[in-house]
């Protein structure tokens, strides 16, 4: 691997990271923490909880599941699964693109 | 046969298998105590890291504060899973190619100074420390419940078997045992979760069951019933929130950022052949993790769907059997403040703190008019009569639901592989930071590997030793303290560790400065809230409306911030530290 090579193999890795982790912040922190209330078509007010009949999600129901609800719950953590997943299969096709072949790392005090 | 014969049977029967792998992956050497020897295969990894990262509260406690809390338990949930995307993405694979034992092993050459070591050190053996008094607490408890055995009994107990694996195989019996430990506590999640699942809407998968209609009521979904109970009894609906959104977003982040950061979590990725490894494990570990994640929420709504439909309004003569049980174990308690004989439940606190029973003179309890067992404790004013611990959702769900005696043995023997895992694997990392990070690296380099061998064993019977002491004497602030070690992990490790791998530039005075920046400011807030001015904890005090739980997430950004900074004016690391980055960041041997 010369030093160009090695740029472009780490440029591509942090594009990855970037997208991914953009992902990431959207399926929780967007989606399940910031817009949560929006998409279980409810509102907070001072006085609790009322129903907000202009959010587009108002009385949707996802198999039974508010939607922002589902996401805080169970979505957000599929979501996790799915990003690992894709890096995991990215990084694998990248090795293979600049042909880095790994040997056993020699966990050692020196 | 009844639960107790049950118990013994299974929990006997589970406890037999750790010995065995035991004794039969004893560690010849440091690299096999430390790493086991770094030959585990990714999947056997992801499984060990999957019970590693349980613990007790994961397996008793979350799907109980889930049921009282509703949509704002899913802070946990998120929390305590989407760490492990930074971990896959940003520090594994990094951190395994470094090749070396400990987190303060790469703090200490990264940062090539001595003090980051030690002070890497003792955030790591101060983590693990408050981390582990908490596990074996939650052995005591679990031996107390099911099998009638003091707590001390039940921690020693607890402590002989931890003692035999941990101390004998190292990393490599932890993790062989970890993997055995993974599949009871998951068994036993599942089993019950599945079978109320049926029972209450057909569906086999919880996941999707708390979703589905009732059989009982075809048309209504579990949920919307469950709000319509918790509203007509005077709850907040489930499915909402109360908990602020700024609040939520900073637990969320200092949960999932602390996750990435914690020593006996990264370290298992230290195990595997290769930086590939690395990668497949953490999703490995997420998928087996993810499993009781995504069901914990559904056995909560579960729990307290079973619980609205049966306990309020009616009378405690004709209260389940279950419900006096657990009054007898100070779980559950009634004060009957209208003296109607009906158990009221609503919004508030039946009285003061956990329930203190009064005993007449012969030891037995004192009862009242309608048979329910009298308290002593301060009156507290509202119509709530019931006090229900939140342990009590996971641990008497079985029997709420009126499922056979082997599922509820089951659970025991769940709670206790979900304990036994967990602190086994902080008692690692407690001994190797003794023997490695701080005899072998800071006080006497010339130390022969079966001279470190033998003061790691030696570290690891202290660190048992220690962890039973809090176990059978807790300290009242457990729970405050779990805040604190994720707080502390967050503001501590994470930036440096990213920051180290990310970056060429950043130096020692930048990593020291903003390791302690970190430290002293989400210590001195969580100190100061959780244990100084307990009165004072609420939101109108709390700084940008932020708990004590989330501020690791500011702890975080004030040392990135310093780091990075400090490390603009001060000289760059030298060569030698720059082109170690450099190699981290390819999986493959450099040939240039």
């Amino acid at each position: 691997m010369d030093q160009k090579d090695r740029l472009r193999y780490w440029r591509k890795n942090l594009r990855y990271l970037l997208i991914l982790l953009v992902i990431w912040f959207v399926s929780s922190f967007v989606l399940g923490i910031l817009f949560v209330d929006y998409l279980d078509g409810v509102q907070r007010t001072p006085d609790g909880v009322v129903e907000d009949p202009d959010s587009f999600f108002h009385g949707f129901r996802l198999g039974g599941f508010k939607v922002g609800f589902w996401i805080a719950q169970q979505g957000a953590i599929y979501a996790f699964l799915a990003i690992i997943a894709a890096y995991v299969w990215l990084m694998n096709k990248l090795d293979k693109e600049f042909n880095i072949e790994e040997k056993e790392i020699s966990t050692s005090d020196h | 046969m009844d639960v107790q014969i049950w118990t013994y049977i299974i929990v006997g029967f589970t406890f037999a298998i750790y010995i065995g792998i035991a004794i039969w992956s004893r560690a010849g050497s440091t690299k096999e105590f430390y790493v086991a020897g770094g030959g585990v295969s990714p999947l056997a990894n992801g499984l060990a890291t999957a019970a590693d990262w349980m613990s007790a509260a994961s397996f008793l406690g979350m799907a109980g504060i889930i049921s009282f809390s509703g949509r704002d338990g899913s802070v946990y949930l998120m929390g305590w899973t989407g760490g492990y995307v930074l971990l896959a993405l940003l520090l594994a694979p990094y951190l395994r190619k470094f090749g070396k034992f400990t987190v303060p092993d790469f703090v200490g050459d990264r940062y090539y100074s001595q003090t980051a070591r030690v002070i890497a050190v003792i955030c790591a053996l101060f983590i693990s420390f408050t981390y582990v008094a908490g596990q074996m607490r939650g052995v005591g408890i679990v031996f107390s419940r099911f099998l009638q055995v003091d707590i001390t009994w039940g921690v020693i107990i607890g402590m002989a078997i931890v003692f035999l694996y941990a101390v004998l195989g190292g990393m490599k019996g932890i993790t062989y045992t970890q993997v055995a430990q993974y599949c009871v506590l998951i068994f036993a999640f599942s089993v019950p979760a599945i079978y109320i699942s049926i029972m209450l809407t057909g569906n086999a998968i919880p996941q999707i069951g708390f979703g589905s209609e009732l059989i009982d009521e075809p048309g209504v979904s579990l949920l919307d019933k469950l709000d319509g109970l918790s509203t007509e009894l005077g709850f907040d609906q489930y499915t909402t929130g109360k908990k602020g959104t700024m609040d939520t977003f900073f637990i969320t982040m200092a949960l999932m950022v602390g996750t990435a950061g914690l020593p006996h979590v990264i370290v298992r990725f230290f195990t595997v052949p290769k930086v590939s490894d690395a990668r497949k494990s953490g999703l490995y570990a997420l998928f087996f993790i993810a499993i009781l994640y995504t069901m914990a929420p559904a056995v909560s709504a579960f729990a307290r769907t079973n619980l609205l439909d049966t306990i309020p309004n009616t009378s405690y003569n004709e209260s389940p059997e279950w419900f006096k049980k657990w009054e007898t174990a100070g779980l559950i308690a009634w004060k009957d403040k209208n003296n109607d004989g009906i158990i009221q439940y609503t919004k508030g606190n039946a009285f003061e703190g956990k329930p203190t029973y009064i005993k007449n003179r012969d030891g037995e309890f004192e009862r009242g008019e309608h048979g329910e067992i009298m308290l002593s404790n301060a009156h507290v004013k509202g119509e709530n009569e019931l006090y229900i611990d939140k342990d009590i959702m996971v641990l008497a769900n079985p029997e709420i639901a009126g499922l056979p005696d082997w599922v509820i043995a089951l659970v025991a023997a769940g709670g206790l592989a979900a304990a036994l895992s967990t602190a086994a694997g902080l008692l690692l990392v407690i001994s190797t930071s003794v023997a490695h990070d701080l005899i072998k690296k800071s006080i006497n380099p010339n130390i022969t590997e079966k001279g470190e061998l033998y003061a790691a064993r030696l570290a690891a019977v202290g660190a048992v030793l220690i962890a039973g002491y809090f176990g059978i004497n807790p300290p009242d602030y457990v729970a405050a303290v779990v805040a604190l070690a994720f707080g502390l992990a967050a503001a501590s490790f994470f930036p440096i560790l990213i920051l180290g791998i990310f970056s060429k530039k950043v130096n020692k005075e930048g990593a020291i400065a903003g390791m302690l920046i970190g430290l002293v400011s989400t210590l001195a807030y969580i100190v100061y809230f959780k244990f100084l001015h307990v009165n004072l904890n609420k939101p109108e005090n709390w700084l940008f409306g932020i708990s004590p739980e989330g501020f690791g997430t500011v702890g975080m950004i004030l040392n990135f911030v310093v780091t990075i900074v400090i490390s603009k004016f001060t000289p760059k690391p030298p060569v030698e530290v720059q082109k170690m980055v450099e190699e981290i960041r390819y999986p493959g041997e450099i040939k240039s």
